[in-house]
């Protein structure tokens, strides 16, 4: 017994050290991110674009010279675990790639939830994690010293949509107060992050809440709230799930004929929602983290527009690039501007040098606050229009004038 | 009930080992190689530890559920009910006691209090005891609703529990709903944790074991086999089932529920469907666990749960893609292929390893034992 | 929740748009609910995977729409192509599981699920997926408001209807249909009188793969569909299948009707995040009602 698991526990490591050593750009050393990222389970549409885009910036970076620290170059390999979209798994191989495969830098997961799972474990061995898809604003108050996050966080996600619900209010000589709105939140730690967001703005402004459901994880059909919806007849309808939510929210727009003049949905990227629902889709407000269209211009990628197009060439299904993507690119961009800074492979030092970032890059500026997210940088929102997404909000990164009302399919 | 149905009872209750009551020379083997390489196992291999004290609960996990499937002819789909409700019962315990658990798990700003390593103590010991004895309870309450099914409808109206109990915990905001709690943070280094808890889960397994092995040896170990057998000429000999099968199941959840305690504190952030009440994946690889190892057996969990471990976690880190492809593959061949279990086969080859007396090899047997 | 049943009072028609959304629906459910309640009857096998299978079913629509054309074509597709699937799978695995207690099956489909979850998502990738029927919806005034009915949910409901029909002819009247009949009452007797039962197993299982085919094509037409999203269609079959019993087609329809109502009904009433936790609500209140029922003869139910 004792001695098959002992043999086991030896063969794994020799397989495990013979794995991460046979492989190598030429003549430069490695520097392995550890990332345990969604490939399964109901994370796992989101999960693969994050990875493309990790991919996708590790290649740039490898093509470009790699990391020189003194003499040295080394160039990034990414070692991925599936973490089956639960927390669960997150811990286990995250002590897995700390103790195991001596993984000294981290990528984040997909979703606030296997992030909140990640962030005490890079706590714990004080080891920095830059993490592009957890929103979450409860990671950002705990203190937590190794945690960054290139992205914005989720109560900006939806805030322009419901101040430009009230902003047309006011225009149509409507009051605040008999402005309604309607909200259906999954039930998980990142959209009801979003949806605290949107409670604080709704109060802010004096609107009024008519619905407020939350739809379950294994969601396919939300036909019950949306027939609540054409009852009650808001003025607006927000609406966040991940992917599958979006794509279950379109299809019973479409089904169930809903014509609220306004209607925000988290996630329409990802979801391909232009291509699958072309109809329904006209008139959406779609928050982004990042848009191809806007004018952000960095050293790795050029411009959002030459990002857009090196990262469709390198993935052909893709018609619309996912936000996630851009943001997981510019998370591995960040790693190589803090390593170039910190000339060592301390941690620790690393670690101060990616709290000092101060980049411009494809996807915006990326800047830290001492909690670790990331304020240089504003969240869009887009409406669909034509099948395309233009930048309607906030004003100043706005390409086009708002539909309002949305034209009904 | 239909002929299909009697046929596969018939199967149920005559292919079982009988005797099984005495700590032999074997036992004695190979629970004195587990406790070693328990103690030694951190200190020989210490970038494994999280993941043998993982190994521990899956040990814990396939054990309890054998008290009932394997025991008592009950196969339970929702014994995780009882690590989710332990989970819960533990963290909201540990919170609870030194401030306000509604503030603390909102999702908008919650969770920043800071606990002074005394009460991250405190907390986490009193969390463990209310949690085994709070699943306990709910196994005595649970016990009214589902004794009076058989067979599959036991098994559905079990997973039905689990599942219900998710989704109910998802949408109660005091616990934070399915935004989740993240857990105290460990006052300690990262190693430091990681000993604490497999000291922890070590524990765990191996008082479950004992306790088990105990149980199983003595009469309510009997009257549950008896159960198995057959439920209605049990009660005829004087049996109280319903007291039994209760008590079966409250040991099953008191275990199960420091379990859930434990590994809550070990993954740092808790919510209700992944990871406090995930029927499709803890809740059944208890079941496949117990199966692998054989199941009616005392070792039979027990290696069941270390072979599979290993088989996971090695799939997952060498076939990335095709883990679940490698691990359905391998449940199918076990329940089709193996029915038995590794155990239970073994049981039948050698029965004289086992301290079952079969008169041909019993002096052979004895001879081997000194 | 009293402002939710306020508005349903006030406003009768929501009646009528949640009625007849869980009618059509609840169709669909009743056809892998079928499916599970004859293999449970005539072999004894409770599949766990049968969610899987709807799955597969709509990713055969997925694929034919995804070519261009009508996603409901790839209905006779898809019965074909899982009948012939199931077929395979029960020459494999299931024929060796049909004799064994209870447990074996129901572990053995579930290594099944996780195989076919995990070969759809290498396969066409973890994306949520639908097929596009392209009919319209239509707003039909009514009670005080409009209802909308969308062409696809009233098709399918047809389709379902005459699948249902079709199935019950078959077994009233084909020889093979006599056969599983006879074999669900008495495998052994109907061995004796010279039934290949072998052959109706695998014929059985065959059915019911492909008649969670076909539901598979509708679901994809109506809702979403992704890999892993069959075990919520397992759990609904065996919840309606429990309710209503086997070997009973109209229980079975009623109880999937009821479900896919309740659904709905749970939904509005108690807010969207109550809606899995009706069914399974349901599902232990028949298991309780039929304890206290069963009780009354001090005997368990089994």
């Amino acid at each position: 017994m004792r001695h098959l698991k002992k043999w086991t526990l030896a063969a794994a490591t020799t397989v495990a050290m013979m794995g991460t050593s046979s492989i190598a750009y030429a003549a430069c050393d490695e520097i392995i991110l550890g990332s345990a990222i969604s490939f399964t389970g109901k994370y796992s549409t989101n999960g693969i674009h994050a990875k493309n885009g990790y991919d996708l910036a590790v290649k740039k970076i490898n093509d470009m010279g790699g990391v020189k620290i003194g003499d040295n170059c080394y160039n990034f390999k990414v070692k991925y675990y599936d973490d089956e979209s639960t927390p669960a798994r997150t811990a286990q191989l995250l002590e897995r790639l700390i103790k195991q495969d001596g993984v000294k830098y981290f990528l984040g997961p997909y979703s606030s939830a296997t992030t909140k799972a990640a962030a005490p474990i890079m706590e714990k061995y004080k080891i920095p994690m830059i993490e592009a898809e957890g929103a979450s604003r409860s990671l950002f108050n705990k203190g937590y010293k190794y945690l960054f996050a290139v992205l914005s966080t989720s109560e900006q996600y939806l805030a322009s949509s419901v101040a430009l619900a009230a902003e047309i209010a006011k225009k149509n000589g409507k009051k605040p107060g008999d402005v309604k709105v309607a909200m259906a939140f999954e039930n998980d730690p990142f959209s009801l992050d979003v949806r605290a967001g949107v409670l604080d703005d709704v109060k802010k402004h004096g609107l009024k809440v008519v619905i407020d459901d939350k739809l379950p994880r294994d969601l396919s059909d939300m036909s019950a709230t949306l027939t609540k919806v054409k009852a009650l007849k808001p003025d607006l309808l927000v609406i966040s799930g991940h992917s599958k939510g979006a794509a279950t929210a379109f299809r019973q727009l479409g089904e169930l004929k809903i014509d609220t003049p306004m209607i925000a949905i988290t996630h329409c990227e990802a979801a391909k929602v232009t291509s699958k629902f072309p109809k329904v889709a006209n008139g959406v407000l779609c928050p982004t983290q990042w848009a191809e269209t806007l004018s952000y211009k960095g050293p790795y990628f050029g411009t959002a527009a030459e990002y857009d197009k090196a990262f469709k060439a390198a993935y052909k299904d893709y018609k619309n690039v996912p936000y996630q993507s851009a943001q997981a690119s510019a998370a591995v961009l960040v790693w190589h501007d803090a390593l170039k800074r910190a000339q060592s492979l301390d941690p620790d030092k690393v670690r101060d040098a990616i709290a000092a970032t101060d980049l411009k890059t494809f996807y915006g500026s990326i800047k830290f606050s001492k909690a670790g997210n990331n304020v240089a940088k504003p969240m869009v929102l887009r409406q669909i229009q034509d099948g395309k997404y233009n930048v309607v909000a906030p004003s100043e990164w706005a390409s086009h004038k708002v539909e309002y009302p949305r034209k009904a399919q | 009930m239909t002929a299909a149905d009697e046929r596969a009872q018939e199967v149920a209750t005559t292919a079982e080992p009988t005797s099984r009551r005495v700590f032999t020379f074997n036992d004695y083997m190979m629970f004195g190689a587990i406790v070693i390489f328990g103690i030694v196992g951190p200190f020989l291999f210490p970038n494994y530890t999280f993941q043998i004290a993982v190994l521990w609960l899956m040990v814990l996990f396939a054990q309890t559920w054998d008290v009932m499937g394997g025991q008592m002819g009950y196969n339970s789909l929702g014994n995780i009910f009882f690590f989710g409700a332990g989970m819960y019962i533990c963290t909201v315990t540990q919170i609870g006691l030194f401030t306000d658990v509604g503030n603390y798990t909102s999702s908008s700003d919650g969770g920043s209090f800071q606990f002074t390593p005394d009460q991250y103590y405190i907390g986490v010991a009193v969390g463990l005891v209310f949690a085994a004895i709070g699943s306990s309870l709910l196994a005595v309450a649970l016990g009214w609703i589902v004794f009076g099914l058989r067979g599959p409808y036991f098994a559905i109206g079990t997973l039905g529990i689990a599942l219900g109990a998710g989704e109910l915990v998802g949408a109660w905001e005091w616990v934070g709903g399915g935004g989740g709690i993240p857990i105290p943070v460990y006052p300690g280094s990262g190693d430091g944790k990681s000993f604490f808890y497999y000291t922890l889960c070590f524990g765990a397994a191996m008082a479950t074991f004992l306790f088990l092995k105990w149980l199983y040896s003595t009469r309510f170990g009997l009257a549950i086999n008896a159960i198995r057998d057959d439920e209605e000429k049990a009660e005829a000999m004087g049996i109280h089932t319903m007291r039994h099968k209760t008590a079966a199941w409250a040991i099953s959840a008191f275990f199960l529920g420091i379990s859930g305690g434990l590994f809550g504190n070990m993954t740092g952030f808790i919510e209700p469907l992944e990871v406090a009440f995930p029927a499709p994946t803890f809740g059944l690889f208890m079941v496949a666990m117990a199966l692998l190892g054989g199941k009616g057996t005392i070792w039979g969990p027990v290696v069941g749960a270390i072979l599979f471990h290993i088989v996971k976690e090695a799939t997952w880190t060498y076939f990335l893609g095709w883990q679940w492809v490698a691990l359905g593959v391998i449940i199918i061949v076990n329940i089709v292929y193996f029915q038995q279990g590794i155990v239970g086969w073994l049981q039948e080859k050698y029965p004289h390893w086992f301290g079952i007396e079969v008169e041909a090899r019993n002096a052979g047997a004895k001879r081997a034992a000194e | 929740m009293l402002d939710n049943l306020n508005l349903l009072v006030i406003a009768p028609f929501l009646n009528v748009q949640l009625l007849l959304d869980g009618l059509f629906i609840g169709a669909i459910f009743a056809l892998a609910a079928y499916g599970l309640a004859l293999v449970w009857g005539v072999m004894n096998v409770k599949n766990l995977c049968q969610g899987e299978y709807v799955i597969m079913g709509g990713y055969f629509a997925w694929y034919i729409g995804s070519k261009g054309i009508h996603p409901m074509f790839a209905m006779p597709v898809a019965i074909v192509g899982m009948f012939g699937f199931g077929w395979f799978i029960y020459k494999i695995i299931i024929s060796r599981v049909v004799e064994k207690d209870m447990f074996t099956s129901l572990l053995a489909t579930f290594g099944l699920a996780i195989v076919i979850q995990q070969g759809l998502n290498l396969a066409f990738g973890p994306e949520v997926q639908v097929a596009n029927s392209g009919y319209p919806t239509h707003t039909i005034p009514m009670l005080g408001g409009s209802i909308t009915v969308a062409e696809i949910k009233f098709y399918s409901f047809l389709i379902c209807c005459a699948l249902a029909g079709a199935v019950i002819f078959f077994m009233k009247t084909s020889r093979m249909g006599q056969a599983i009949r006879a074999t669900s009452q008495d495998a052994r007797a109907a061995k004796v009188m010279g039934i290949d039962t072998e052959q109706v197993f695998a014929f059985t299982y065959a059915l019911n793969a492909a008649i969670c085919g076909a539901a598979g094509v509708l679901i994809s037409m109506i809702w979403v569909i992704q890999p892993f999203y069959g075990i919520t269609h397992s759990i609904r079959a065996f919840v309606i299948v429990t309710a209503a019993g086997f070997g009973n087609l109209v229980g079975v329809i009623m109880a999937a009707f009821g479900l896919g109502v309740a659904e709905q009904y749970g939904g509005f009433v108690f807010g969207a995040e109550m809606q899995q936790a009706t069914v399974v609500g349901m599902l232990l209140l028949v298991l309780i009602w039929r304890q206290v029922q069963m009780s009354r003869y001090r005997q368990a139910v089994q």
